[in-house]
């Protein structure tokens, strides 16, 4: 079993969030690292592109469908039968891209005009929770050099992981439980609370501040109240807007949370005895200097 | 020896001739045609100018085989056969070519619908050319029915059969009847107490020296047919003898097991292991629950028979009968046979209860979100908080109270799209019955339309609202979750266009009727069919709203789809009355659509070779054996035979058969090889 | 024979034989129509009480006289209205299908399903499906040619022979 997951090679998607030098880099780093652990063999899709997300798909359908079959179609080239797209704005426009070009003829032939490469929609695509827990939840057992002691994790999946049920097919969309599961893999409590999918404003954080502050009080005080200490993401957006925004909604109500937010990549990584820093997680607005600390060495 | 045959082609108004050139398809019927003798169009052969053309050309024209090409042969078969029996020609030369639903209605072009319209016709002119007469067979009548399900719908039915005089067995798989009207707390429109209306027609079925009552009893199979059927009855083990019980309730308060759920009240309330229903429950004796009584887990874990068991006797302990005691731990289920003339299915729905699939209500999660029927158990007099409104979690009352419309009902993508028909009015009764008793609080509710039509309905309905004063809002909710020991509702109102935030005490979901769980394998038991919702179908939605596809099974209630009282009521006496018109003949006439062993003269006989094939697929075992004998006596062949009384006519002997011995009236080689070898193929 | 005007030239126009049970995709047939869904006008139906009631020899009758597709169906598992008859078919379709493939005869070219009395939509889809996949298929001519051979072939034969197979 662990012979065959080790041989698994993945195309890798990292998109613009995640990428070397950009804005969410920790994400993609410690996504890197702990794979370098745990498994799957990730490999950098050649010649990737924008998968069409926010103004692309927002202006022009078959653009942001033309842009986000293309690295579909490029991993193909490349051998591999599933991609990982560790943002959910990516996995999810490539899959319901690869679900528009199934279902309309004419969009698929306009789209692989436009990107002089066939469409077989024989990849799968697949977000970062899924690969953990398609291929890595033994090796964590396995390779897990550090505990958490006392962190209680609210799991937050926002809306993108999970929504359009009916083509992502990812999880409970009302209840999902995947993150749950990883967090209490690795020794730390998943909290049960009401704001696991509820929406954090998203792309309106520079536009509609107001709004965000409001959509994520709710979402920090939902934590809070069920007593976690951390909250843990797999979403670059979800990310910035958790973690910037907790000033902001200390200016307008006057409550500091200051609860840290940290990728589930982050978590698996201090569990499998990584290097804070390596894992980016001096990058971060709110300290996360508490859920490091929370972890200490198994003794054997 | 070739025949006569006629021709008719309806207009069905414009439903046919719109997009299928009648008269071309009655030209070409006869062209190149010698057997069509005269062809004709006509706009509604069905009715009675039809109907009275028909007759009068098979006697003018001398017709011995007629074509309609119209409707599906489901609906009108029988109009023209019955009409050519009075014409004096056999009715089973009359075939039908199905244009209405297998071409106008579905092929738009004109050209393509005329085209193989004549090809259908070509096809039936053919098979008619083949047909025989056939006589009907007639059978007999058990005159005694049988009524499935004690709720209103069967009480009702088994009821207006048994004041007719006929002999009615009534069979209910709980322990009492009375079924789902009997737990609500009022009826809209007119806030009558169910109960109150409910038990003096429990009580007069109880005493009706017509009926026969098996509860805590379930159907095992039904064999037979149209006025013949047998019925096999389980009795299952009620641990309690129903003629030596007095219904005095000493063994259900004795009983030390008190904390199990009660189904009757939906779960909020607790009863006893060997416990009745409710109060009003008839038979007003107890059943004992195998599965939570003390001395039955305790036999089941130490594996020995219940009665060496000595873990709990209290209930037979101080069971006063004497000398033989009422209850009896021995007790085994018991099978029963019944002859039945005719069967009314009246099983009910269930309330979608498995309400987690509403994790963004809350259901399944919060015990302050409960469903339609828990409230109604919550307001009735007789239930487990007396008819005080209390939330379940901690018995306070609620003062904000959100109700949300179409939970299961309109829900595609939940997987049940249609409309339950009966919550939005119990709603609003909801709303009522709440202020009525929390004259402080108030009642919030969320719909997507409101649907109310019935008599007295809509008044209802706005009296909620302009009266009792709850407060409708039109949208969805999108989440139900828990803030402190409040319920926080987010919904939106769509009138406004702005987003609701209503911190409840309690959330009700009108929750929609399903099917019984087992709707699909108890329709395979009765050969009935269902729909994609696994309710039982009528055969035509309008005008054999009753009939089930099996002749002689009658539907009546919520097992042929959602619906209030009112209408249930109507429509066990709209199936009972079918019953009664079966019953009232001491003969029925059976579709003569059955199989035939050849019979030859000697010296062959018969060319059946004695396989017996034939015998092991048959599903009725209506093949039997017969020994041709010679003069002395001496058996000369076993050939196979068909009894007529048992043969279904579903042809599968036909089809095993290797010596091509047995044909299928209506259906023999040579009329399906007509229809074949007429079809024009390019 | 003349041709829909709308339809592209020359198309091939299969002929499908669908032999039907009176209870379950009759039925089912009878829905789509009352709910006028349309469908393609390829198929003539056939029918019998029962699918289990079908005799193989039907469908090879049927394609020796020129059909070049069959399909049959009945009611889905377990709700035969003579409680068995259609898993009667479905063995006798396990036994026959091996052998029509091994007489050279594709079996795509029949095709078995379950339609129910409620299921107007899935007889549509069905018909659509199996006349767009005969179409693809050509006539059935290898077999259909076989039939004019004889003493007496007329005009017919004319264009069966123009292709081979």
């Amino acid at each position: 079993m662990s012979e065959e997951t080790k041989k698994t090679k993945i195309g890798y998607y990292p998109g613009c969030a995640i990428t070397k030098c950009s804005t969410s880099e920790e994400y993609g780093t410690s996504v890197l690292g702990v794979s370098r652990v745990i498994g799957p063999e990730l490999v950098e899709i050649d010649d990737w592109n924008c998968c069409g997300a926010s103004s692309g798909h927002a202006t022009n359908h078959k653009l942001s469908t033309a842009l986000s079959v293309r690295n579909i179609s490029l991993a193909e080239k490349d051998g591999y039968d599933e991609v990982l797209a560790p943002c959910p704005m990516c996995s999810q426009r490539l899959i319901v891209s690869q679900d528009d070009v199934e279902k309309d003829e004419k969009l698929r032939e306009e789209v692989e005009d436009a990107i002089e490469m066939p469409i077989s929609n024989n990849v799968k695509v697949s977000n970062y929770l899924e690969i953990v827990k398609n291929y890595s939840m033994d090796e964590i057992a396995e390779k897990q050099k550090k505990k958490p002691e006392g962190l209680k994790v609210a799991s937050y999946y926002g809306c993108l992981l999970v929504r359009p049920p009916k083509i992502l097919k990812f999880d409970d969309p009302e209840d999902p439980k995947t993150m749950d599961e990883i967090v209490t893999a690795i020794g730390a409590e998943a909290v049960d609370w009401e704001f696991k999918t509820s929406c954090c404003g998203g792309g309106f954080t520079l536009s509609r501040t107001d709004v965000v502050v409001k959509l994520t009080n709710d979402i920090l005080e939902g934590a809070a109240d069920a007593g976690a200490n951390a909250i843990a993401v797999a979403c670059p957006m979800c990310h910035a807007n958790l973690d910037m925004k907790q000033n902001n909604i200390e200016k307008e109500t006057g409550r500091r949370f200051n609860i840290p937010i940290v990728y589930i990549s982050e978590l698996i990584g201090l569990a499998l005895g990584l290097n804070p820093k390596d894992l980016g997680m001096d990058k971060h607005f709110i300290d996360t200097g508490s859920v490091i600390n929370a972890f200490s060495n198994i003794e054997k | 020896m070739s025949k006569k045959i006629g021709v008719f082609v309806c207009h069905c108004g414009t439903n046919i001739s719109a997009t299928v050139d009648v008269e071309k398809v009655a030209e070409e019927a006869k062209k190149n045609n010698p057997g069509v003798s005269y062809t004709t169009t006509y706009k509604y052969m069905c009715s009675d100018p039809g109907q009275k053309l028909l007759r009068d050309k098979i006697k003018e024209e001398g017709l011995d085989g007629v074509v309609v090409a119209a409707c599906s042969p489901k609906m009108h078969e029988h109009t023209f056969r019955n009409a050519s029996k009075k014409a004096g020609m056999n009715p089973y030369h009359v075939e039908i070519s199905n244009l209405r639903e297998q071409c106008s209605w579905v092929h738009p072009d004109k050209p393509t619908g005329t085209e193989k319209s004549v090809d259908l016709v070509r096809m039936m002119t053919e098979k008619t050319r083949k047909d025989k007469s056939l006589n009907p067979i007639k059978v007999p009548v058990t005159k005694r029915a049988l009524v499935i399900g004690g709720g209103i719908a069967g009480i009702q039915a088994a009821l207006d059969i048994a004041d007719a005089g006929h002999e009615v067995i009534m069979v209910e798989r709980e322990a009492s009847i009375g079924g789902h009207m009997a737990q609500l707390s009022e009826t809209f429109p007119t806030l009558d107490c169910s109960q109150c209306i409910m038990t003096p027609k429990m009580v007069e079925l109880a005493q009706n020296e017509n009926i026969t009552l098996y509860t805590w009893s379930e159907i095992e199979a039904v064999d037979g047919y149209l006025g013949n059927f047998d019925v096999k009855i389980r009795k299952k083990a009620r641990s309690v003898d129903l003629d030596l019980c007095t219904g005095c309730s000493s063994c259900w308060q004795v009983c030390p097991s008190k904390k199990i759920k009660s189904e009757f009240d939906m779960g909020l309330g607790k009863r006893t292991a060997i416990y009745i229903p409710f109060p009003q429950a008839i038979p007003s004796k107890p059943v004992l629950d195998r599965e939570h009584c003390l001395l039955f887990k305790d036999a089941r874990k130490k594996n020995i028979p219940p009665n060496d068991s000595k873990v709990c006797r209290k209930c037979l302990d101080i069971c006063p009968i004497a000398p033989v005691k009422a209850i009896d731990y021995t007790q085994e289920d018991e099978i029963i046979t019944e002859k039945i003339g005719a069967i009314v299915v009246a099983t009910g729905y269930k309330e979608l209860d498995d309400i987690s699939m509403y994790g963004e209500y809350g259901g399944g999660k919060y015990k302050d979100v409960i469903t339609g029927l828990q409230f109604e158990r919550l307001a009735s007099a007789s239930g487990p908080s007396e008819g005080e409104i209390q939330r379940p979690s901690d018995g306070k009352v609620p003062e904000i109270i959100v109700f949300i419309q179409c939970v299961g009902s309109r829900d595609p993508a939940k997987g049940c799209s249609y409309c339950s028909k009966t919550c939005c009015m119990y709603t609003a009764k909801h709303t009522m019955l709440y202020k009525h008793k929390v004259h402080h609080g108030h009642a919030y509710v969320f719909y997507i339309d409101i649907r109310c039509p019935g008599k007295g309905y809509e008044e209802f309905s706005l009296r909620a609202i302009e009266e009792e004063g709850a407060t409708y809002l039109r949208g969805r909710v999108s989440r139900v979750y828990k803030k402190g020991d409040k319920l926080v509702v987010l919904g939106a109102d769509t009138l406004t266009g702005s987003v609701v935030e209503i911190e409840a005490d309690m959330v009700v979901l009108a929750s929609a009727m399903k099917a019984q769980d087992d709707a699909e394998k108890f329709a395979q038991k009765l050969s009935i069919q269902y729909d994609k919702d696994k309710f039982f179908s009528e055969i035509h939605p309008k005008l054999k709203p009753v009939e089930s596809s099996s002749a002689g099974i009658f539907l009546a209630g919520t097992c042929q789809g959602p619906k209030d009282i009112p209408e249930t009521v109507a429509q066990a006496g709209a199936a009972a009355s079918k019953v009664l018109a079966l019953l009232s003949a001491d003969e029925l006439e059976r579709e003569p659509v059955v199989a035939k062993v050849d019979r030859l003269p000697a010296p062959i006989f018969s060319t059946c070779i004695g396989c017996f094939y034939c015998q092991r697929v048959c599903p009725y075992g209506a093949i039997e054996s017969e020994d041709i004998k010679a003069r002395d006596g001496s058996t000369i062949k076993t050939v196979a035979r068909v009894n007529e009384g048992l043969c279904q006519g579903c042809g599968l002997c036909a089809a095993t058969c290797r010596s091509k011995s047995v044909e299928l009236a209506g259906f023999n080689d040579e009329q399906v090889y007509a229809e074949i070898n007429s079809v024009e193929f390019n | 024979m003349s041709k829909a005007e709308a339809k592209p030239e020359n198309q091939f126009e299969p002929k499908i034989i669908a032999f039907l049970c009176n209870w379950c995709t009759y039925a089912g047939a009878d829905l789509a129509g009352t709910g006028r869904k349309e469908y393609q006008a390829n198929v003539r139906i056939i029918k019998l009480p029962c699918t289990g009631g079908i005799d193989p020899l039907f469908l090879i009758k049927a394609f020796e006289r020129g059909a070049d597709g069959i399909l049959v169906s009945g009611c889905h598992p377990g709700d035969c209205h003579y409680n068995s008859g259609n898993y009667h078919a479905r063995r006798r379709w396990n036994v026959f299908r091996p052998l029509l493939e091994f007489c050279g005869i594709n079996p795509d070219r029949i095709q078995f399903s379950w339609i129910s009395a409620a299921e107007g939509g899935k007889w549509v889809e069905t018909i659509n499906g199996i006349v767009d996949a005969v179409r693809e298929l050509g006539p059935f001519e290898s077999y259909q040619k076989l039939n004019t051979i004889g003493p007496e072939t007329s005009g017919g034969a004319a264009d069966a022979s123009s292709e081979t197979g």
